[in-house]
């Protein structure tokens, strides 16, 4: 995948105008399009050139993730979103960062939706400092990374990447090893370390689409209120940003939404807008892209650890 | 072996006996110290109880600290399990003769550390009722490091038991005859119901009849033939050697679980080698500490002298600079590399909030146990035991500053600063009565735990010493067990040398 000429999420089925826009971070960032899973399987396969240990590094390093929504195993050659036929909607956020105030309305919906307590901030607004010292706020949901760090680390794979292309959590499995959240470079996923909070009955089930209540003991995070999407509802946070800084997007689509009922192309939206990933070279390619306004720097600024 | 019974009669007898008294006397100490160390080990039950039914969170965890203690207690003791076992493997394998004493208490030690460092995955697990989910194959997920280390760790102990029972097997025979010679097992009279007396005797009539049934299946058909006697001398050379790096993998592999993420600290290509030599370490300096306590315990003096303890420390040492020199090698590289990330974070152990506990282990487990054996007054019995237990002690500090500083410094937050010196506070983790409780409770479980296995398997291994003088082959019956430095003017000479004045070095 590195001599490939093309950035990542170049291609038709990715945001296709996010090609330009993205070229300054990847250039910035070069080895990191070296995906690890498919660089360890790709050096297990070429060292040794046995087919068999091929397949076995297919088995250990492979996410596990349905073919549609999973483009970085070993051996493909377009790093894409997906092939839209296999999906009808592949997620993704936009994140509008001149118009962020830091109001934390979108933190407060989240939680009051998922019954969650106040530390579990499955979407949160960090003040950032760019390198003039000057603040911003930054909302973080789950990145929902095309190649989540989360997934293959789990010892009984309670991650599970829905060929929507959102990584969930499936409680009832999970036995909250924590290796998870060692793994996640965002910070985006919280541990249940004492018991939910008292919840209503719900329009869903507990399932990992809806994982309400929390169960004690698991990992939980951001869904993008998956559960919700079928029906044409926005995720909380996207619905109640007052100043319409959270966008849904959906690739297959090429269409993105605010809570201000704007609609707006994706693909034509990011690239206007140079719209960037977070931590890009740590190679995730996240589904979550933001669109900086105040000179801001995502990875210089907010990658040192 | 009949043979060399009768040439070294005398000896023989004395080490026989010596070996046996742990199990057919109960030493006025034995009840206290049991009750003891078992009050502390149900007062760790009850803690992790308490745990299990409020969340993770009593343990002072949160999302910034998502591992901590619990972790680190997981890598020091499956660690310390990793001295005894390799230390008796080398041993064995370079046929250091001296090490003839020493072998089952090492091996006993790793015997027992290793299910208590396991068993830390309980209190680990946010959702322990589940744990069935790591053992039941559908699902798996391999390439999962955690799943790793499951197999690593769960056929390491496989390894250890068969590493422990082999060189028992002679053991057992000779336990099972001595027992079954009416002159030594003398059953007590029953007294009268009611009475402490006759109870003492129905229990340890009790005890003995089990270590009897124990001795009659562990040693099987051993005869000490001379096919016998080759075959066993041959698996144990072959588990000797296979025990080393299976020990070295466990500990690669447990790194593993740590440096699969993308966090400053944990994601050094150096941790599986820093794991190794940590265990090493700390390992060893259990083994000095759990051979001292039983030298003491069950008078063991005229077979382990101060030399055994010399060259042990020169052992541990070696270990310890070799972990000092990756410790300098790590945070130098690190804290090179720029102002941020790494840099931060080494910054943040040396001078920063964790700037106690590192200084701790720098000066505890680096500069006094290389002092201590350096210089020719301190190198002694006790010098020895006190840097052994300043290693063990301040090595697991240092598992604290592995494993909590790169899980509790935020990574979306501003970045790492050199504002922070907020000296002993370990970032967003703090200590609770809980981890404490049942760290202590698994410290307790490991003398309690050998003092259970020596109540039924002898303390020496009759037949590797027997089996050493049979190999020097003298004429007189002293002679052969003078070879091995464990006759009684030895011990004399060496308790009557002035402190400093032993030549070991010459004599090793």
């Amino acid at each position: 995948m590195n001599d490939e000429p093309q950035p990542p999420n170049s291609g038709k089925d990715g945001p296709p105008a996010a090609t330009e826009t993205q070229s300054e971070p990847q250039e910035t960032s070069g080895p990191a399009r070296i995906e690890r899973r498919s660089f360890l399987g790709r050096a297990v396969v070429g060292g040794v050139g046995v087919t068999a240990l091929g397949a076995l590094a297919e088995r250990l390093f492979a996410t596990p993730a349905p073919a549609g929504a999973s483009p970085t195993k070993a051996g493909s050659s377009a790093p894409t979103a997906s092939s839209s036929g296999q999906a009808d909607h592949q997620w993704a956020m936009v994140i509008d960062l001149r118009y962020c105030n830091g109001c934390k309305l979108c933190t407060a919906a989240c939680q009051a939706a998922h019954y969650l307590r106040p530390e579990q901030t499955w979407i949160d607004v960090f003040t950032m400092r760019t390198a003039e010292n000057k603040t911003y706020s930054m909302p973080r949901p789950c990145m929902m990374c095309e190649d989540p760090p989360c997934v293959p680390v789990c010892p009984v794979s309670a991650n599970v990447r829905t060929s929507d292309g959102l990584t969930l959590v499936d409680q009832s499995r999970c036995i909250g090893t924590r290796i998870c959240m060692n793994a996640c470079p965002y910070e985006a996923r919280y541990f249940n370390w004492s018991d939910s909070r008292s919840v209503p009955r719900q329009p869903f089930p507990q399932e990992p689409e809806w994982p309400v209540p929390q169960q004690k003991g698991t990992v939980g995070k951001c869904i993008f209120c998956a559960a919700m999407l079928p029906s044409g509802q926005v995720p909380e946070c996207v619905a109640d940003c007052p100043m319409g800084v959270l966008y849904l997007g959906d690739i297959v689509r090429d269409v993105a939404v605010n809570g201000l009922g704007n609609t707006v192309t994706l693909s034509t939206f990011l690239k206007e807008n140079d719209a960037v990933r977070f931590k890009e070279s740590y190679g995730t390619s996240p589904r979550v892209w933001y669109i900086l306004g105040h000179g801001q720097d995502l990875e210089s600024d907010t990658s040192a650890s | 072996m009949d043979d060399g019974m009768e040439r070294t009669a005398i000896d023989g007898r004395h080490l026989r006996s010596a070996a046996m008294r742990p199990i057919m006397e109960t030493p006025r100490w034995w009840w206290p110290a049991v009750l003891a160390l078992g009050a502390v080990v149900v007062a760790g039950v009850v803690a992790w109880a308490v745990q299990l039914g409020d969340g993770l969170g009593v343990a002072g965890y949160n999302d910034n600290a998502f591992w901590a203690v619990y972790e680190a207690d997981l890598v020091a003791f499956i660690g310390v399990s990793y001295g005894g076992a390799v230390v008796s493997a080398i041993l064995r394998l370079t046929n250091a003769q001296w090490r003839a004493p020493l072998t089952r208490i090492a091996e006993a030690t790793a015997l027992v550390t290793l299910p208590i460092g396991m068993l830390f995955i309980i209190p680990h697990l946010g959702s322990p009722q589940k744990i069935w989910e790591l053992i039941w194959p559908p699902y798996w997920n391999l390439s999962s490091p955690i799943l790793w280390d499951f197999f690593a760790v769960s056929t390491y102990l496989l390894a250890t038991i068969v590493f422990f029972y082999l060189p028992l097997i002679p053991d057992l025979a000779t336990c099972r005859a001595y027992l079954d010679d009416p002159n030594n097992a003398r059953t007590g009279d029953s007294l009268g119901l009611g009475s402490i007396a006759g109870l003492r005797a129905r229990m340890r009539n009790a005890r003995l009849r089990t270590a009897r049934t124990l001795y009659r299946i562990g040693a099987g058909r051993w005869t000490a033939t001379n096919t016998q006697r080759r075959l066993l001398h041959g698996s144990i050379g072959l588990v000797a050697i296979m025990v080393i790096p299976m020990a070295v993998s466990v500990h690669s592999v447990l790194s593993f679980a740590f440096a699969s993420s993308s966090r400053a600290g944990y994601l050094e290509t150096i941790l599986p080698v820093y794991f190794v030599v940590a265990a090493l370490y700390s390992g060893v300096a259990l083994v000095v500490l759990t051979v001292a306590a039983a030298r003491k315990l069950y008078h063991l003096e005229p077979y382990i002298h101060r030399r055994h303890f010399v060259r042990l420390g020169f052992v541990l040492v070696a270990f310890g600079a070799a972990y000092l020199y990756l410790t300098f090698t790590e945070y130098l590289i690190d804290g090179y590399s720029g102002a941020q990330g790494n840099a931060a974070w080494v910054r943040q152990i040396i001078v920063g909030r964790y700037w106690v506990p590192f200084w701790i282990y720098f000066v505890a487990a680096g500069l006094i146990p290389l002092l201590i054996v350096a210089v020719k007054r301190l190198r002694t019995m006790n010098g020895v035991v006190v840097a052994s237990g300043l290693v063990v002690v301040a090595m697991w500090i240092k598992r604290l500053v592995i494993v909590v500083p790169p899980a509790s410094e935020p990574l979306v937050r501003s970045p790492l600063t050199s504002s922070g010196f907020l000296s002993g506070d370990w970032g967003t983790y703090h200590f609770t009565w809980v981890p404490i409780a049942i760290t202590l409770a698994a410290t307790a479980a490991i003398p309690l735990l050998l003092l259970v296995v020596f109540r039924f398997v002898p303390i020496l291994p009759v037949a590797e010493i027997e089996e050493m003088s049979e190999q020097h082959g003298s004429t007189n019956g002293n002679g052969a067990l003078d070879a091995l430095e464990v006759t009684t003017p030895n011990a004399r000479l060496d308790e009557r040398q002035p402190v400093g004045a032993g030549d070991e070095i010459g004599r090793s």
